[in-house]
């Protein structure tokens, strides 16, 4: 069952790690410029099932279409290109690359995408201007805290105008106010570009920030949507 | 605030003679044991709702013993008290500090009836959630002070919010102990 117009859709996933079972028939579905939160206790199969949308994880069963293309068909390059040029990744530590400046990271993606230094800098710095952290743009990761880091991952994460967003526990690491900031400015950004966002998150305040809520318990979703 | 009490008394004793016919004062005894720890029942509150209760048509006397008095009669809940009890367990409370009394009676009856009492819990969950968006939402677009305001809001629906997954968590546990073996 693929909901109408949804950008990116799962049925039937199931995922193994040996004998343990982290995904057990989940679904999921999200439209064009949607933030929906993934949420669920520990080990419930949250971070596989964004993994596995996300194209890097293969289910070992169940469909994945993104944009009317099957993702489970597709190869390991096909599928590399469609990560690097359709989504855009937030993790909970920032993953910058500690030997280049913020600026250099925000503008790597469009880098190794083939841009010119001066363009991606240019398109780079108007994305950490729009998450307040340009003035950080000369200095090195390990030189900003850590509310202004998971921005500058934020700006990179949505260089490339991802049409979806994966973003797994973005806050993790910061206290509530810098956590709310990132917040505000990921969903005030993804919104204006019409990006899809899957926010995999166990704080309900940060899920509060979205549309709407995918429960996973035991590797099964549940749309909480439809509950209301 | 009386009322909420009344309905939700009403319902819980409703919920409690689905499992099949009881005296007023075996209803009582029931209600005390699994939920009245800190407040047990007074017999007029019983009766005056098993009244209530009886002229709304949501149960039926099913026998009188002999010797009179209202608390001789056996009371047996009706099809429109089964319904009654569904519609009370399926719609979610509405989202305010301290309500956990009610959810937990909720969840007790729920499984006392073999309902779903982890649906019972997922749908307050989305309601809760639904009440966070609008407080984020109004905080987003609001002064220092309405941040403040929604601020504390968020602050306890997301302590309910633990509570819930927590039950949902330990729903299996609950079961063995409410549940006659």
């Amino acid at each position: 069952m693929t909901p109408a117009g949804s950008l990116l859709t799962a049925d039937g996933l199931r995922k193994a790690y040996g004998p343990t079972t982290a995904l057990d028939g989940a679904a999921f579905s999200i439209h064009p410029g949607e933030v929906v939160a993934v949420m669920g206790p520990s080990g419930s199969g949250k971070s596989t099932l964004l993994h596995c949308l996300a194209g890097i994880v293969r289910p070992d069963a169940g469909e994945i279409t993104y944009n009317g293309r099957s993702l489970t068909g597709m190869s390991d390059a096909a599928l590399s290109a469609l990560r690097r040029s359709e989504f855009g990744f937030v993790f909970q530590f920032g993953q910058l690359v500690p030997e280049l400046t913020c600026l250099e990271n925000v503008a790597l993606p469009l880098r190794l995408n083939g841009a010119k230094r001066k363009d991606a800098e240019r398109t780079a710095l108007s994305w950490m201007e729009r998450l307040e952290v340009d003035d950080v743009r000369d200095k090195r990761p390990g030189q900003a805290s850590g509310g202004q880091g998971q921005r500058v991952a934020v700006a990179r994460s949505l260089v490339t105008n991802p049409r979806v967003l994966f973003a797994d526990e973005p806050t993790g690491a910061l206290d509530s106010l810098n956590g709310e900031r990132v917040m505000e400015l990921l969903t005030d950004a993804a919104r204006s570009t019409h990006a899809a966002v899957v926010l995999v998150t166990h704080e309900t305040r940060v899920a509060a920030y979205s549309d709407r809520e995918v429960v996973v318990r035991d590797g099964k979703s549940r749309d909480m949507e439809r509950l209301v | 605030m009386c009322i909420v009490l009344r309905m939700s008394i009403g319902h819980t004793l409703l919920g409690l003679l689905e499992s099949g016919p009881r005296h007023g004062y075996d209803l009582k005894r029931a209600f005390d044991e699994k939920f009245g720890h800190d407040k047990p029942l007074h017999y007029g509150q019983v009766y005056s709702t098993m009244s209530r209760l009886l002229k709304n048509g949501l149960v039926e006397v099913d026998g009188v013993e002999a010797g009179g008095g209202p608390e001789r009669k056996r009371y047996a809940i009706t099809e429109a008290g089964i319904t009654d009890v569904q519609r009370w367990l399926a719609t979610p409370e509405k989202p305010e500090p301290y309500l956990q009394s009610t959810l937990y009676t909720k969840v007790v009856l729920a499984l006392l009836t073999h309902r779903d009492a982890a649906d019972i819990l997922d749908t307050q969950r989305a309601e809760h959630l639904r009440l966070m968006r609008i407080l984020t939402d109004r905080k987003r677009k609001g002064d220092l002070a309405d941040q403040l305001i929604c601020d504390h809001a968020l602050f306890h629906l997301e302590a309910d919010l633990r509570w819930l997954e927590l039950t949902s968590a330990r729903l299996g546990k609950l079961a063995k102990e409410v549940l006659p073996s």
